[in-house]
């Protein structure tokens, strides 16, 4: 029983919960935010360079598959900490937020660009000679009838990568973004309660399991449409 | 240019800690090689328990898939390493990160090798049953190489996410090699080592990344 107490006392405390709400809900609306930067960009950015690609332009080509290859190697808090760190030292002084987006933008580009490539590359080729064919020009036919079932393939595993690296904002407590994980983390050490942790952690399910569930339910009724 | 030069491609600098770096890139090493098995190890017994014929197993496990997939590995990283102390226990990094990459990996890999049995025709097993194969037997020579074929690409691309997954260890001070380099960096003030730790990721991952691409092109 004294364990038991014990254990409510450190992870489930009500009074350092009360005290420290209005702290943790800060970082909340701050991770939301960023979430929606970065996924915003890094979708758009990764839909603009697989659309380049197509162009099949060499010189435009190298540096996309590069650039790709690259930010799908390199560990993310790696990426953050070269970014915050280095710049500075060469006369770039960027926020914590925006390094966080940055970094986090560039790794879900480089991943969208390779999803939506993989599904403009499954449709098949007689789609772009037949729209040609009807007078269409190149991006009437990219955008009208590639792009729009190339999205449609990708948005299963578009919709899991996506969650995996917007998960990745828990980083930003590294370089000292006041998110969910920083705001706990900091009220944990004034208040030597591990209680908002618990909160951290609750939010963070909180804001992600329904776009878990969101993600089933996708991958589910893109199945039944059996493409 | 200089500027940029000196501050990000010192091999001056990089040469002085070279021999940090190199303890840091053993330790990450280890950590792979223990996390990586258990995770897959984790994965299977997950997708074991969440195909069961037993609801009461399926349903709890799907459930816990879920929720370790809903959250950040560095937060069940902090939280172990962070919060358990205040109970009266201590608790080694090396064993919070190894309990938190666990729970987060299996989760993971259990998806993956859910997926993969799916993708497996059920044809098969009664096939195999009815040649007199047991269950067990059924599942080790005819469905598992099935599922594990299909779904190849997924099972790489995520252990290449578990790589990169352990410089997390950095943050609560495990010596790996993105904590080396970060603590190159701050003795030498320059981003050299940084650069040099993300380049020997980038050596040991872009094989993988590219390799990775290819069959999932090919299985298109």
């Amino acid at each position: 029983m004294e364990t038991w107490n014990r254990f409510v006392f450190t992870f489930f405390n009500a009074d350092i919960a009360w005290r420290y709400w209005p702290t943790i809900l800060e970082g909340l609306w701050v991770t939301i935010a960023a979430g929606l930067l970065v996924v915003v960009t890094g979708v758009t950015c990764g839909m603009l360079l697989a659309s380049l690609r197509t162009l099949g332009i060499r010189a435009l080509n190298i540096p996309i598959i590069l650039f790709v290859d690259i930010f799908r190697a390199l560990p993310p808090l790696a990426i953050i900490l070269v970014i915050f760190f280095g710049l500075p030292n060469v006369g770039i002084v960027l926020p914590s937020l925006v390094v966080l987006w940055i970094s986090l933008g560039a790794v879900l580009a480089a991943f969208s660009e390779e999803v939506f490539w993989a599904g403009i590359t499954s449709v098949p080729p007689g789609q772009w000679m037949a729209s040609r064919s009807t007078g269409m020009t190149f991006g009437q036919t990219l955008f009208h009838v590639i792009l729009p079932q190339a999205v449609k393939l990708a948005i299963p595993p578009l919709t899991n990568r996506t969650i995996s690296i917007t998960k990745n904002l828990a980083l930003g407590s590294a370089i000292g973004v006041n998110e969910i994980l920083g705001q706990a983390n900091s009220a944990l050490s004034m208040s030597s309660n591990a209680t908002p942790l618990t909160m951290g952690a609750f939010l963070y399910v909180l804001v992600f399991a329904p776009l878990i569930l969101a993600s089933r339910m996708l991958e589910r009724r893109y199945q039944w449409g059996g493409h | 240019m200089d500027m940029l030069i000196q501050e990000f491609f010192n091999f001056q600098v990089m040469a002085r800690v070279w021999p940090m770096i190199l303890a840091g890139l053993i330790q990450t090493a280890l950590l792979c090689a223990v996390l990586i098995p258990i995770g897959i190890a984790g994965g299977i017994g997950t997708m074991l328990l969440a195909t069961s014929g037993h609801r009461a197993l399926r349903w709890p496990t799907i459930l816990a898939i879920d929720f370790f997939r809903s959250f950040p590995p560095l937060v069940l990283i902090i939280f172990v390493y962070a919060g358990i102390p205040f109970l009266g226990l201590q608790v080694p990094a090396l064993a919070a990160i190894s309990v938190a990459f666990f729970l987060n990996a299996s989760a993971y890999f259990g998806e993956i090798f859910r997926a993969g049995m799916k993708s497996v025709p059920k044809g098969q097993v009664e096939a195999a049953r009815s040649t007199g194969m047991t269950a067990g037997q059924t599942f080790l020579y005819v469905t598992f190489p099935q599922a594990v074929r299909n779904v190849l690409p997924d099972l790489l691309s995520n252990t290449i996410e578990l790589v990169k997954l352990t410089t997390l260890a950095s943050v609560v001070s495990v010596p790996e090699l993105l904590h080396s380099a970060d603590l190159a960096r701050s003795l030498t003030y320059n981003s050299s080592p940084l650069i040099l730790a993300a380049g020997i990721y980038l050596l040991v991952l872009w094989p993988l990344v590219r390799i990775i691409s290819r069959l999932e092109h090919r299985l298109r």
